[in-house]
């Protein structure tokens, strides 16, 4: 053994074999614990629809309901805030949601006005910049941060602003329209949020 | 009893014979240049202030409960109830925003006087990193309390990643295990905050000051002591304007330490929110997933990084280009060291160009960090006029801030790669030695 001539080639494939197995074996160790930061079962099962009446509404006010944990916008739009949506669309990203917001709503929501029954708006308001719940200013007069403002939505974090179909006006920081949730009519009085509208119906 | 402490001593010694080696090359033996100013106490002071935080941290896990339902009342019960409790958290909070003010002060010397060059990039890396931890360990501590601020500032800065194209929506649910921050999102950064980083602070603590003592510090000359004449009292081979770091350097750091802990001492106990800035009102609202708070602004020391991500527009669907500024701003700074060829140190020496860039920069910084505390929303109509459309003059006001701050290092880059600075001759040695 002693005065064996050091084989270098072997050596070199000996060492890289065992900093590649070695390797193998941390990367598939490290596994479980990333896949322990995933949400879990319970935050997964905390999902289910939210079933919400709209007697109690008034014209021109929002409520918010939660469903996912997150706040659900729900609007009774007038008709003057109605009549405000199609004027708006010069000055916003994408008027129709067929660009960049194509994904923020069902098909039956890709519309004008962002709904399946006109004055009844419902959305997830969570801000599509960094996630914040934007103010509901729904009435159409001056505001500080924005002299000609039609009503919408005014994110307090970082400036973005929206119509009354959150449709994101140009210039601001958010990129898309809010997102439009999977729902349906349950009723002519009452919405369930979570779950799309039968086909056909 | 002298005779006792000497025995042990002797018998720690043969057991361990290199601990006073050790002690000697970092302390008695480690020969500092003579002509530190006042700008070099924000070194020792960072680490008091992390031993404070290490301290009061500690205390306040015993009454801390990290579960959503219960840790907003836990921090109430320690304020309220715990026998000086308030004392040990205020210490805590206090701490963390004066932990950003001696380091902000601690890097700003390292660019004044060109600590971050050569040799000392290494150093300066290793500062960067405890930075960006640091900035991570101050982020999710903020979020512990789980008040409205904790609750939507963990929400926007987890974000931050989702605007990833593609990845981003499914990492920010890793990062929050949850589609909300929850109960899973605040007990992970328990974890971070109290065991995680701190182990990764204090490594990376202890490798800036092995790579510091490897090198030598810098001086407000920037001058090397080490490449000066030698022989000093105390050492023939050694830097003549060099002196031993104990016992000289360390009274003179209590010094500071007693100036800085009397400022300390006097917002803990008279202003400990300091007027909504080291604890922001908002927060003594219970986390509500409904209601985001009508202003919500980072604490002080992140608006500066986070007005760029204001600033910066969307583009082409998506919002990543202000996450990419933002971490940018801070890249840039690690890269400082290579930017910046000039091969005077001191911004004594260094040309015009590098003095008004520099003094440019700072203000930046500052204006930005206004930006990003809403002060500009608060005084542009009263310096303006009500009428002025905020929204457009702090886009407008902060866009330009934010191209100043990029500015500087592409000024710097020019500035010292194309030979367009003159600089001053640069002295032999300390401009106050004997």
């Amino acid at each position: 053994m002693a005065n064996e001539v050091v084989d270098h080639g072997r050596r070199r494939f000996l060492t890289s074999a065992t900093a590649v197995v070695g390797g193998v074996g941390i990367v598939s160790a490290a596994v479980p614990f990333i896949k322990s930061w995933e949400p879990s079962a319970r935050a997964k099962a905390a999902g289910a629809p939210v079933t919400q009446s709209l007697k109690k509404i008034e014209s021109g006010q929002q409520l918010i309901v939660a469903w996912r944990s997150l706040p659900v916008f729900i609007v009774n739009r007038t008709p003057d805030q109605l009549a405000t949506l199609p004027k708006q669309d010069p000055r916003l990203v994408d008027p129709k949601s067929d660009g960049s917001s194509a994904d923020q709503q069902p098909k039956y929501a890709q519309n004008g006005t962002r709904s399946i029954k006109p004055e009844w708006l419902v959305m997830v308001g969570i801000c599509t910049h960094l996630g914040c719940v934007p103010n509901y200013v729904g009435e159409i007069k001056p505001e500080p941060f924005d002299p000609d403002w039609q009503g919408g939505y005014y994110c307090p974090c970082h400036h973005s602003r929206y119509d009354l179909a959150g449709r994101v006006y140009q210039g601001v920081p958010a990129p898309k329209n809010m997102q439009i949730p999977p729902y349906h009519f349950v009723d002519d009085t009452t919405v369930q949020i979570g779950v799309d509208p039968k086909e056909g119906a | 009893m002298a005779n006792v402490f000497a025995s042990i001593g002797d018998w720690v010694n043969e057991r361990a014979p290199g601990l006073m080696p050790v002690y000697r090359k970092h302390m008695t033996e480690y020969y500092a240049p003579k002509n530190f100013n006042l700008w070099y106490y924000f070194g020792s002071l960072a680490l008091l202030v992390l031993v404070n935080q290490i301290v009061t941290g500690i205390f306040l896990t015993m009454n801390y409960d990290p579960s959503a339902a219960g840790a907003f009342d836990s921090v109430q019960y320690i304020m309220r109830d715990v026998e000086w409790g308030w004392l040990i958290r205020y210490m805590h909070t206090t701490g963390a925003s004066l932990f950003f003010v001696v380091v902000f002060l601690h890097m700003f010397r390292g660019i004044m006087y060109g600590s971050f060059k050569k040799p000392r990039e290494l150093v300066w890396l290793l500062g960067m990193l405890i930075f960006l931890v640091l900035m991570a360990e101050a982020f999710m501590g903020y979020v512990l309390p789980w008040g409205n601020m904790s609750f939507w500032g963990a929400k926007v800065i987890v974000s931050l990643f989702g605007t990833i194209p593609k990845i981003g929506p499914a990492l920010q649910e890793w990062i929050m295990g949850d589609f909300l921050p929850a109960d899973a999102t605040l007990n992970r950064f328990f974890a971070l905050h109290v065991i995680a980083l701190p182990i990764v602070l204090l490594l990376l603590v202890v490798l800036h000051l092995a790579a510091l003592h490897e090198v030598g510090s810098n001086n407000p000359d920037g001058v090397d002591v080490k490449h000066g004449p030698k022989g000093n009292r105390w050492d023939a081979l050694k830097p003549a304007d060099g002196i031993p770091f104990h016992p000289y350097y360390t009274v003179k750091d209590l010094v500071g330490v007693g100036f800085f802990l009397l400022i300390a001492a006097f917002i803990i106990f008279f202003a400990p929110t300091f007027g909504g800035w080291f604890l922001e009102h908002d927060n003594s609202i219970a986390a509500n997933n409904l209601v985001t708070p009508a202003q919500i602004k980072p604490v002080w020391y992140f608006t500066a990084f986070y007005a760029i991500v204001r600033m910066i527009p969307s583009a082409f669907g998506t919002a990543v280009w202000g996450v990419i500024g933002m971490f940018g701003s801070i890249a840039l700074l690690f890269a400082l060291p290579w930017i910046d060829a000039g091969p005077v140190k001191s911004i004594r020496y260094r040309g015009t160009g590098y003095k008004v860039a520099l003094t440019i920069f700072v203000v930046a910084f500052l204006c930005l960090m206004a930006i990003g505390m809403d002060l500009t929303d608060e005084y542009f109509p009263k310096l303006f006029g009500a009428g002025i459309d905020i929204t457009l003059w702090d886009n407008v006001f902060g866009r330009i801030m934010t191209l100043t701050y990029f500015g500087f290092f592409v000024f710097l880059w020019l500035y010292t790669h194309l030979g367009w600075e003159k600089t001053k001759p640069v002295p032999e040695r300390v401009t106050t030695h004997d």
